[in-house]
């Protein structure tokens, strides 16, 4: 019996959500001595690359290079894993929670007739029965969740377990799928992606602006600041609503739910529901001129003042540091 | 064209979350019930639709009475007939059961459902249905158009977007911008005690994931504050004291 990962690339790497989740299954694995890990990728991928996925402790990764799985089809991918869940003997399924992954997770759950919780942030108690911890109401709680099938789900939400990175190289397998017409029911005509920059969801440093950086012309300033950490940008709701910035960049209640290291806001007043998409950072920083902002209640550090001041300052300072 | 959109009744996102019973219960005390903001964007958006081809939207919900008057919003927005299924929304698995089975009895062309519901936040109730139905399932789209009986979509993924194509029946998970959310108007208030909302029983009592216990996150220290004129200091702070540069 093995512990099914499903592991996602991005530009031909494997995904470090993907690599937390395979960390996770290794140490559920550990816990439950339910035998060792395995991964399975589907599309193209460098198998070197797939190799690299045992430092994070999985044992082997099953590979269904079929090119057609290429295009994250939420219908072909779910069939595919459905396929290795059963090739392995599996009980549980770990993924790391992302657009495709909740919505492949949620068709296997019904496929596989498995029990699925979705935004897990601990391993699960399994000293009686089998529990859960996972985040709801967007960040504001935690729900123990009591899972009561044989099969199960989960789906690890970012920076709820260390990346294990001391694990032997994984051996890779092919793996065949067999793949209905049914599951090409729908067709990716375009897809538009931001290429080489660090993506928000993904992202360790996220630097945000809101309506206090009055205009698109003055992103050039956060955008600096962001390379200069090597992070990824962000926004508040109206910014992307006005048009300054595209909509992937939202974050918050109806946006994108970040949870990096170091989350960065600036002229953002910090309304609940954009702080709903950031309160799993680990720090926060807040730069804005009121301060009576509500953000400062939810910072760890804050300045008071101009960010058009203040932040051309602060990647100097940072150029000089780092 | 039948439309069908399953909507949530959630607290207002403003809301303080608390619970009570040794933390076995949500605490309703002062909270504002809305339609969850994801379902709102669907609603909207179906709204459009049968504007535009014509047909029935119905308004679907699986939960108590006290869900009603989000049902009867619903209507004031412009659907035209709700349903709430009359049980306790237990986990996602039992909700996704009967939604499927009130789903198939009135054969719909389209479901629409939002990305996801804000307190449970599971993101799985489309999928679930989806799979049950036997009907592809896309989320998070941000962009519906029919033209007919192809559906073409916009899907947001990590960093972008993609744009699919698919025929009818099949379920979408909305977010925005796929419309702006309609505020009911006299009209609409007025009509909305007059549409149908039948109750129906629950078929199916099966759970797989059901929440035993809530607790809320620690409560946050101060913030430390730094100097504008100082930020060199914040720097320091951030490498040696909250590591995390
Ligand atoms: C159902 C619902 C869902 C929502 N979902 C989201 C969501 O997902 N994400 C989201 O962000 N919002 C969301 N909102 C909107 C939210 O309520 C706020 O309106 C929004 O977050 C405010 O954006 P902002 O902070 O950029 O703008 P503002 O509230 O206008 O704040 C601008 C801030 O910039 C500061 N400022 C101005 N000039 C400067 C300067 N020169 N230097 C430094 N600081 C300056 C000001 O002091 C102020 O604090 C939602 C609202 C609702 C009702
Ligand atoms: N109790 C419910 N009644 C009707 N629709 C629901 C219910 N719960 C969830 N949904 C629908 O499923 C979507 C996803 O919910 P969830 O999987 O809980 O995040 C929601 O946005 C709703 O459209």
């Amino acid at each position: 019996m093995s512990i099914l990962v499903y592991i996602e690339q991005s530009e031909g790497k494997v995904k470090k959500t993907s690599l937390e989740a395979v960390s996770f299954a290794a140490a559920l694995a550990a816990q439950t001595g339910e035998g060792d890990v395995v991964a399975v990728a589907l599309g193209s991928i460098d198998d070197q690359e797939l190799a690299t996925v045992g430092t994070a402790g999985a044992a082997k990764v099953l590979h269904a290079g079929d090119s057609r799985l290429d295009a994250g089809l939420i219908q072909a991918h779910a069939s595919a894993i459905a396929q290795a869940f059963s090739k392995v003997g599996a009980k549980t399924l770990v993924l790391a929670k992302s657009s495709l992954g909740d919505a492949v997770a949620a068709r296997l759950a019904i496929k596989l007739n498995a029990g699925l919780v979705s935004n897990v942030v601990a391993l699960p108690d399994t000293t009686s029965g089998y529990k859960v911890k996972r985040s709801i109401f967007t960040g504001k709680a935690f729900a123990e969740t009591e899972l009561t099938t044989e099969n199960k789900i989960l789906a690890v939400k970012k920076n709820s377990i260390d990346l294990k990175t001391d694990g032997a190289p994984a051996s890779v397998e092919s793996f065949e799928v067999e793949l209905a017409d049914s599951d090409f029911a729908s067709k990716i005509t375009a897809t538009e992606r931001a290429t080489g920059e660090v993506l928000l969801p993904e992202a360790d440093i996220v630097v945000s602006g809101g309506r206090g950086m009055k205009g698109a012309e003055n992103w050039g300033m956060l955008e600096e600041l962001a390379k200069t950490l090597g992070a990824a940008t962000g926004c508040s709701k109206p910014v992307s609503d006005i048009g300054w910035r595209p909509h992937h960049e939202h974050v918050g209640q109806t946006g994108v739910k970040v949870a990096p290291s170091l989350y960065i806001a600036i002229g953002i007043s910090g309304a609940i529901q954009h702080l709903a998409g950031v309160n799993s950072s680990k720090c926060i920083v807040v730069i804005n001129k009121d301060p009576e902002a509500p953000f400062f209640k939810a910072a760890d550090y804050g300045i008071v003042g101009d960010a058009f001041e203040v932040v051309p300052k602060l990647t100097e300072a940072l150029k000089a540091e780092l | 064209m039948k439309i069908l959109v399953c909507i949530t009744h959630v607290p207002d996102t403003t809301s303080k979350i608390q619970f009570t019973a040794d933390n076995t219960k949500f605490d309703t005390t002062g909270v504002q019930f809305i339609i969850g903001p994801y379902d709102d964007y669907a609603l909207a958006r179906a709204v459009e639709l049968r504007d535009q081809t014509g047909g029935k939207l119905t308004v679907l919900n699986v939960g108590e009475s006290e869900t009603e008057p989000t049902l009867r919003k619903a209507l004031a927005i412009g659907a035209d007939e709700a349903i709430r299924v009359n049980s306790n929304p237990k986990d996602s698995f039992f909700v996704s059961k009967q939604i499927a089975h009130y789903a198939k009895e009135g054969g719909y062309d389209l479901i629409l459902m939002g990305r996801e519901s804000i307190d449970f936040n599971g993101g799985m109730v489309h999928g679930m249905v989806g799979e049950l139905l036997g009907m592809p399932s896309f989320s998070p789209v941000m962009k519906l158009d029919v033209d007919g009986t192809k559906v073409t979509m916009a899907r947001e993924i990590e960093g972008g977007k993609e744009t699919l194509e698919a025929n009818l029946p099949l379920i979408a998970g909305c977010q925005e911008p796929i419309a702006e959310w309609k505020i009911p108007n006299m009209r609409g208030i007025m009509s909305a005690r007059t549409k149908p909302l039948n109750v129906v029983e629950a078929v199916s009592d099966e759970t797989q994931a059901v929440a035993t216990s809530y607790e809320l996150p620690p409560a946050k220290g101060a913030v430390k504050l730094i100097d504008k004129d100082n930020v060199a200091e914040l720097v320091k702070l951030l490498k040696n004291e909250a590591k995390v540069l």
